[in-house]
């Protein structure tokens, strides 16, 4: 068994069997979205075949820096996240929940009745599995759920990517996310460019294992597993960031006042940009869309940030007015508070709130700086 | 399909009571399916069509078949279009979310009742279940305060507990014309004066925060364990069932684990600034 709990089975499909790949899901009638490169970052976007892969190109990531560069060995996963998670399409930036119209004194609401199209994501990442595995906790393991998110989750059909070049950013290995999938998903392919290109498929799910038995393959041999054991072991050699193993929840909860809060405030735009990009960043406002009747009206939910000034507004000012209980709230709930709610953490470490946080805070550090000098301080007293 | 948990039912407009200058409570009866019965403490999301939606407290259950009374003070768009609501028109509702009044922990218990301003309404549930089961309990006291006589909610209502022989009910304003002859001061003052014993009294706390924070410190200053004290807590709220994110305080949603929440839960975080 590999560590999916699904058989241990792979084949090994060339170029032309990755383009019948993709074709297949299209003949199933599934939407692919793969990665494509657009306005200098690699994105999501819809994917015709293998031409619209970003092929030789990959990325150079660091605090507050983005750049995209080229690879000379033709890979076309030769990259790591973007600013663009695969949330969008599962959890949409702007979604309608329901019209409703008033004829007379009378109020009638009508959900949307728009089918979810099949779609399957081509090049899911392992940590980005385990942030889809986070926001099913969040959407759909409660009382209520987030039927909209419910019902595209349900017809997704997951290709994932297992990551052979990470960026400097990522920092998946200390959460157990990634960098090579587990779980979650329905096939997962090592692309191997070690003289040749090709690539390694291992069927996730029973939907997964018969789609690779229809495409052109052949079996995988122990000479092809060692060569996706050896782009995993490259991959995780690179990976040098990381959160706190330990006492990391307990420092955040019990500390609201540390002295750390304000310092990183000090160079805290407050701007969003890492709650946009975070792959469960799950919080949203919701808006009347008023027809011009002034007899009907959409109620429109679209994502918002606990760093925006009106996110904590009630009744006689916000709760949070100052960046530091904005970046507090964010860190506190992602790394601690997320343990109570969902038993998980909210971060999977695809680095992308430190790549895309134009002051370069990196919340590996911030995270790293409270719980080691909170444990000074208990060395320091005695009670370590 | 799942139920959308975020889709409103229709719902009448029978009644608008006037209850101070700035605060009305509406009635309203289900247009076709109803809500679940609210329980004491419990609160819906009223939708005003081309306005918006807001959590607002259920202040007139629990009596069998009486219309969804809801209290609210016109402070921001949604609550003013809704005391401006005629009998007849619609308006959307869900719910009822959130936690309970312990009225069945405090069964065989003393009760206190201590309410600021607009928190009476979410109370009053609370205090007619109480009072309707008033066997079941000890001592019952209601202190009340609010910013001017003319801000004292449900007047008929009070007058009616209070010629109830076996209910102490002290109100006070923060200040007030001469034609008041009332206490005046904040109600944490009355605290002491009630005259409650800290070890077998639940203590139910609503207003704005810091009448909470200074009516806990009483409470505990009186002798009262933290488990002994109950508060509502506010925060933003969007959606009422855990989905926004909005009402975190803590790890906790004020949607689910809240509004009502016992003290001793929240104390360490109680009294942080803007957390």
């Amino acid at each position: 068994m590999s560590a999916s709990g699904f058989p241990k089975a792979g084949v090994v499909l060339s170029l032309d069997g990755l383009q019948a790949l993709i074709d297949a899901l299209a003949a199933r009638g599934y939407q692919v979205l793969g990665p494509v490169e657009h306005d200098g970052a690699i994105g999501t976007g819809h994917i015709a075949g293998i031409a619209d892969l970003p092929a030789g190109r990959t990325d150079r990531q660091e605090a507050g820096s983005y750049r995209l560069d080229d690879r000379d060995d033709g890979a076309l996963f030769g990259y790591a996240v973007g600013p663009g998670s695969w949330k969008r399409h599962l959890h949409r930036p702007i979604e309608t929940l329901f019209k409703v119209r008033r004829v007379g004194d009378e109020l009638s609401f009508e959900p949307p009745r728009e089918p979810p199209a099949r779609t399957a994501l081509l090049g899911v990442r392992s940590c980005e599995l385990a942030a889809i595995a986070i926001q099913d906790r969040v959407f759909q393991g409660g009382r209520y759920v987030n039927t909209e998110y419910a019902a595209r989750r349900a017809n997704i059909f997951l290709v994932a990517v297992n990551c052979g070049d990470p960026a400097s950013t990522c920092f998946c290995s200390s959460l157990n996310t990634g960098p090579r999938a587990r779980r979650g998903y329905d096939i997962a392919l090592t692309e191997l460019v070690d003289g040749r290109h090709e690539f390694l498929a291992e069927p996730g799910s029973d939907s997964g294992a018969a789609l690779l038995a229809y495409l052109p393959n052949r079996p995988a041999t122990e000479a092809d597993w060692q060569a996706a054991d050896a782009v995993a072991a490259h991959a995780a050699a690179q990976i040098h960031r990381r959160l706190p193993a330990e006492g990391l929840k307990e420092a955040l909860q019990q500390h609201p006042e540390h002295p750390h809060w304000e310092e990183v405030a000090a160079r805290c735009l407050a701007c969003a940009n890492c709650t946009n990009v975070c792959p469960t960043c799950f919080c949203t406002t919701i808006d009347d869309h008023s027809d011009l009747d002034g007899h009907g009206a959409a109620r429109v939910r679209r994502w918002d940030s606990c760093f925006n000034g009106d996110f904590s507004y009630v009744h006689g000012g916000a709760v949070r007015t100052q960046t530091r209980s904005r970046y507090r709230q964010w860190l506190t709930h992602k790394l601690a508070n997320w343990w109570d709610q969902f038993g998980t953490s909210g971060c999977v470490g695809c680095g992308r709130c430190i790549a895309w946080c134009p002051a370069g805070i990196d919340l590996t550090v911030e995270a790293t700086s409270i719980v080691d000098s909170i444990s000074a301080e208990a060395k320091a007293h005695g009670v370590a | 399909m799942t139920v959308n948990p975020y889709l409103p039912l229709p719902y009448r407009v029978i009644a608008v009571r006037q209850d101070t200058p700035d605060t009305a409570t509406v009635e309203l009866r289900p247009v076709g399916a109803a809500i679940p019965e609210p329980a004491p403490g419990q609160f819906t999301m009223l939708y005003m069509l081309g306005v918006g939606e807001a959590p607002i407290s259920v202040s007139g259950a629990p009596i069998e078949g009486a219309p969804l009374a809801q209290t609210l003070r016109g402070v921001g768009a949604v609550s003013k279009a809704i005391i401006r609501l005629q009998p007849g028109e619609e308006l959307g509702v869900r719910g009822p979310y959130g936690t309970i009044w312990p009225v069945a922990e405090a069964d065989g218990h003393d009760v206190l009742f201590i309410a600021g301003g607009l928190g009476l309404a979410p109370l009053r549930p609370a205090v007619r279940h109480v009072l309707a089961n008033r066997e079941r309990y000890g001592r019952v006291s209601l202190l009340y305060g609010t910013r001017s006589p003319q801000d004292i909610l449900y007047r008929d209502e009070l007058a009616m507990w209070r010629r109830m022989l076996d209910v102490q009910i002290e109100v006070t304003v923060d200040r007030a014309h001469r034609s008041w002859h009332g206490a005046v001061g904040v109600v944490t003052e009355l605290i002491p004066r009630a005259g409650v014993d800290p070890s077998r009294t639940i203590a139910m706390v609503c207003g704005p925060e810091i009448m909470m924070r200074f009516s806990v410190q009483a409470l505990q200053a009186a002798g009262m364990p933290c488990e002994h004290i109950y508060v509502s807590m506010e925060r933003s709220m969007k959606c009422g069932v855990g989905l926004c994110g909005r009402c975190q305080f803590g790890p906790d949603f004020v949607c689910k684990q809240g509004a009502v929440m016992r003290y001793d839960r929240i104390a360490h975080i109680f009294t942080v600034r803007e957390i």
